[in-house]
């Protein structure tokens, strides 16, 4: 995992300039995590439990994959090299893929997949209502798209929460144990690395911590509808948003990367 | 010898593209929808700026190629074609006309006003969605997400026909 190429080395403090400049690898993580999730969503089509959630799925994995093009076609203009929105999303590296680890995770079964994206609905949905705020006119509206299928999201996985959480014993189990392994993920989250933390102090990233405690009221209600303890003191996992990935992320991209690795420049 | 065309007048143009209908509800056109946000005629050159439903909408591909074709059709080559995010589509900007197309082609319009905005309403009373079929208000939501992006599954509990809504997207 060494010599991982980070953004992190010569940031502060930031000039204007440096924070546009740092606004790319910013975008790519966006999409990346957007993409990634969709990705992992889109595993399901075909295998879901029942038709209607099948359904949801490929749904909120279409969702997810229109916005990571936005953010992807937003990152080849501000790069300006030349490069698409297909070239990033199809031809880099795991290391160069920026996405926190919570969205890379397999789907395992039915409540793993939940717990993951409750997780994230919940931090993407306020990041997204912040996001639309910001000064940056291209990613406020960007999120001001997406925020309103988001909403629509959080409202799907705290549903399925409450009902696995509060349902048969063996759902419970199910969920709990879940949680037990992917609690651990939610922190990267709202933990701004090198790149976000200067381009909070540009005013361009919002304030994790303001959105932290948003995330942690709603996951609060929810956890207490769902009759479910919050897990506390939790040692949390982070490099994604490095670079430094989980061994599943590999995989995952041999598959979604597969044809275009293999028949460079093919086209529908 | 060229033939030297002149673009047709901007309300020829928002004529034109009544007839382009959306690919996966045909019933509506593009203008029913509210897609196309702006037409501009610049000389020779027109513009055309659509605005996609949702953000993973396919059919936002066709449809441009849709508009391509139709102005095409009428000697219109210089068109360019812009795609606007912000401000954010919504079913507000559905026609009263669209509306009633869609209640009659069998799927139930949009109720305004019932968008999923807020997170305090888990599980909350669903929107009151008339059975396009029987007209029935006795209907129960199935699923938030149905046959695309931009539909609800629902049934009607009086003459059991499940249908589609158009969900409300504020």
């Amino acid at each position: 995992m060494a010599d991982v190429p980070t953004h992190a080395t010569t940031l502060a403090p930031t000039s204007p300039a440096d924070a546009q400049a740092l606004l790319l690898p910013y975008v790519l993580q966006l999409a990346d995590t957007s993409l990634i999730l969709a990705h992992r969503l889109s595993e399901w089509c075909g295998h879901g439990p029942i038709l209607e959630q099948d359904l949801a799925m490929a749904n909120i994995a279409l969702d997810l994959l229109g916005e990571a093009r936005s953010y992807y076609q937003y990152a080849a203009e501000l790069e300006g090299k030349g490069r698409t929105e297909d070239d990033l999303a199809y031809l880099r590296s795991a290391v160069e893929y920026r996405n926190p680890l919570l969205v890379e995770q397999p789907n395992g079964d039915f409540a793993a997949t939940i717990a993951r994206q409750f997780l994230y609905d919940a931090f993407h949905y306020h990041l997204l209502l912040q996001l639309q705020q910001g000064p940056d006119r291209q990613l406020a509206a960007i999120a001001e798209k997406s925020v309103k299928e988001a909403a629509y999201h959080v409202k799907w996985s705290s549903e399925w929460v409450i009902r696995l959480g509060d349902g048969t014993e063996e759902s419970r189990r199910r969920l709990e144990k879940a949680l037990e392994s992917l609690w651990r993920y939610s922190g990267e989250l709202t933990t701004p690395n090198a790149t976000e933390q200067a381009l909070q102090a540009a005013g361009l990233v919002p304030d994790y911590a303001a959105i932290q405690q948003q995330v942690d009221a709603h996951v609060a209600r929810v956890f207490e509808e769902a009759t479910l303890p919050v897990p506390q003191g939790v040692f949390m996992q982070k490099g994604g948003k490095d670079g430094r990935h989980s061994e599943h992320l590999g995989y995952l991209l041999t598959e979604l990367q597969y044809l275009q690795r293999t028949y460079p420049g093919l086209q529908w | 010898m060229v033939e030297q065309r002149v673009a047709p007048s901007e309300e020829r143009i928002w004529h034109l593209l009544e007839e382009v209908s959306d690919p996966e509800v045909p019933v509506l056109s593009i203008l029913d929808l509210g897609i196309v946000r702006a037409v501009r005629v610049e000389g020779e050159d027109v513009h055309v700026t659509i605005t996609p439903t949702y953000s993973g909408c396919p059919a936002m591909n066709t449809i441009a190629t849709e508009i391509r074709l139709r102005l095409l059709a009428e000697g219109i080559t210089k068109l360019q074609i812009h795609n606007q995010l912000s401000p954010a589509w919504t079913t507000d900007w559905m026609s009263q006309a669209g509306r009633e197309k869609l209640e009659a082609y069998g799927i139930a319009p949009p109720v305004d006003g019932t968008a999923t905005g807020h997170l305090l309403n888990l599980f909350g009373e669903d929107t009151a969605v008339r059975c396009p079929n029987c007209k029935s208000e006795h209907t129960h939501l199935v699923s938030q997400f149905g046959s695309t992006a931009c539909k609800a599954h629902y049934q009607c509990d009086d003459c059991l026909e499940p249908f589609d809504y158009f969900k409300c997207h504020a």
